[in-house]
């Protein structure tokens, strides 16, 4: 039974991260997705100081708020004239180090672990199950997740046309009348809310892994958006089958199983996709060359 | 006060305090020439995949030296910089991407091992994880030492390369026609970088570790247009987080060094973000309403004029 509820668990964590990470890596704005993953951190201790409890939803819309305050800030800067990508390491290091002393100002009473917030213990899901009027409803992680993905569904399918115009052409979204930016907050909130409910199952850190190697295997072996996006699915759940197996062979941290999975499909991506794979590349321009010189 | 001067004398406190300054320093002067060529972010990457190489030396020769883990962590931040590279010539994935991919994929693998090491039997593995999130407390008079000459040499190298980094940092092209070794060069800087980071993972922790590279240069850059006085700049405000977060943290329990500084370098950029001359937002308000103003005055005297010549007329 454990099997199944870490393998469910992986799998929903997967599928949330890689169809968020094919808008950020389509956007390049894979960094923003590593910065909210670290940026939520004080969300989450300020949430659990506020309602003293491990409360999985109070939490995520506290990390939600987090998120977008990130992504707010690194654009405030942004128009004040520091660097894109020195605005978001300014922000996401300082929010983290708030996240920081404030678990550590709080060490007696609280039982969130630093390790746990930012390795994650997927092990540990089935443990922390939800018990409704005396019966056992499964893993609370699982239904979180759970949640979590259907929202995620519903706004991309909902929106998918906006959500496409944005990622590939932003100037003519916004001069169709599209509000680009209203797009650009929910894109960001949906990535908090997947990286919140992710992270005491991956951790922070491994989230951007899942986030953004899926999606970025799957951008090299289609041109399709939608094909894109149920690829990336794919390897993402396929990596933590993988990962899950490794990690009983080798008695090794499951999540960074995963992701070493996962970093070994995108290599074999970037190796022999048909279209975009080095390999391919290779033979077109050697057969180019066979025929100039026919 | 008082406590400030407790700090200064206890012979412990002193190591701390010598290395969290050398530190802020050294990742300070770096840092500008990091953020001068828009690789920021490159600081964090490399301090994520430094772990596997932390690892593997740990687990080759079963000691915890900061030489050794600063090899490894060396050898292996430049795998990094190499796989970046490689994803970004050889494929459609932009940078960004790329970095998020080789940051993850290292880290997961850093983890791995990691959990191998916790495990099986080495001796002393303890401690190891005190390295991710950073404990300057643990810092010894033989790390202090070790980050001495490595600070030292960083800074050396620094002003005696510093015509060709400047060079290399705001327009490579003509570097190279002017003859210099760019690439060299450029890899010579990667790997200052790669040093200041593994340094200060010790002290600060894998993730905060940027903040040291990036935020005292921003800061500085709100201040000056030379590149000269923004790197001394750069450097001291690095110095001078890491004094007020020993000092802070040596005067009350429970508050980590490394956060601590980090959030006081934090505060410096604020302050240079508020009231920076010319870039700041108080300057630019300033120069936005006295602008206002004259444009105000003209028109009114322009009025005047026409009013005159009507009158005239």
């Amino acid at each position: 039974m454990t099997d199944f509820w870490v393998l469910l668990t992986g799998a929903l964590v997967a599928s949330c991260c890689a169809i968020l990470g094919c808008f950020l890596v389509l956007r390049r704005m894979s960094m923003i997705g590593d910065a909210i993953s670290h940026s939520v951190l004080p969300g989450i201790v300020i949430a659990f100081m506020m309602s003293g409890s491990r409360d999985s939803f109070i939490m995520l819309l506290g990390a939600s708020v987090l998120g977008l305050i990130t992504v707010f800030l690194i654009q405030l800067f942004q128009q004040s004239g520091v660097q894109a990508d020195a605005s978001i390491g300014v922000v996401f290091t300082a929010l983290f180090a708030i996240g920081v002393v404030l678990v550590s100002l709080n060490l007696k009473n609280v039982d969130i672990d630093l390790d746990c917030v930012l390795y994650g213990e997927i092990a540990h899901v089935h443990w922390n199950t939800w018990e409704m009027s005396g019966m056992d409803m499964g893993p609370k992680a699982v239904w979180m997740l759970g949640i979590t993905l259907l929202i995620i569904i519903g706004v991309i399918s909902l929106f998918y046309k906006q959500f496409k115009l944005c990622a590939f052409d932003p100037a003519l979204a916004a001069a169709i009348g599209i509000p680009v930016a209203l797009f650009h907050y929910l894109l960001m909130g949906l990535v908090s809310m997947a990286t919140v409910s992710s992270f005491e199952s991956v951790g922070a850190i491994l989230v951007v892994g899942m986030l953004i190697i899926p999606a970025s295997a799957a951008y090299l072996l289609t041109d399709r958006l939608g094909a894109m996006i149920f690829i990336s699915v794919a390897i993402g759940i396929a990596s933590t089958g993988i990962g899950y197996g490794v990690s009983i062979v080798l008695d090794a941290s499951i999540a960074g199983c995963m992701v070493c999975a996962a970093a070994v499909l995108f290599i074999l991506a970037f190796l022999l996709s048909p279209s975009h794979g080095l390999v391919a590349r290779k033979l077109r321009r050697r057969t180019l060359s066979g025929n100039t010189a026919v | 006060m008082q406590s400030l001067l407790d700090m200064m004398t206890d012979p412990n406190s002193q190591w701390i305090l010598l290395g969290c300054v050398l530190l802020g320093l050294c990742s300070g002067v770096i840092g500008c020439f990091a953020y001068l060529r828009k690789q920021s972010l490159m600081g964090d990457t490399l301090a994520h995949s430094a772990l596997p190489g932390i690892c593997i030396a740990f687990m080759l020769t079963g000691t915890k030296s900061i030489l050794l883990f600063l090899i490894g962590a060396g050898i292996s931040g430049l795998l990094a910089t190499f796989g970046i590279s490689w994803i970004t010539r050889y494929s459609r994935i932009k940078s960004d991407a790329a970095m998020g991919i080789v940051l993850s994929s290292f880290f997961g693998l850093g983890i791995v091992l990691l959990t191998q090491i916790q495990h099986s039997d080495y001796g002393n593995q303890s401690g190891l994880d005190k390295f991710l999130f950073g404990q300057a407390a643990s810092m010894i008079g033989s790390d202090v030492q070790t980050m001495l000459i490595v600070c030292a040499f960083i800074v050396i190298a620094c002003t005696l390369l510093f015509k060709e980094f400047k060079l290399i940092s705001f327009d490579p092209g003509f570097a190279r026609g002017l003859g210099f070794p760019v690439g060299v060069l450029e890899q010579l800087l990667m790997f200052f970088i790669v040093v200041a980071v593994v340094v200060g993972i010790q002290a600060v922790g894998v993730v905060l570790v940027a903040a040291l590279l990036i935020t005292p240069a921003v800061s500085a850059r709100y201040w000056t247009d030379r590149l000269g006085i923004m790197v001394v700049m750069s450097g001291l405000f690095g110095a001078l987080a890491g004094v007020v977060g020993t000092w802070l943290s040596s005067t009350t329990a429970s508050l980590p060094t490394g956060p601590i500084s980090v959030l006081a370098s934090t505060l410096l950029f604020i302050v240079s973000l508020l009231f920076g001359p010319r870039r700041g937002l108080l300057a630019k308000r300033i120069v936005r309403s006295r602008a206002r103003q004259t444009l105000m005055e003209e028109q009114k005297s322009r009025m005047r004029d026409l009013v005159k010549e009507g009158s005239s007329l």
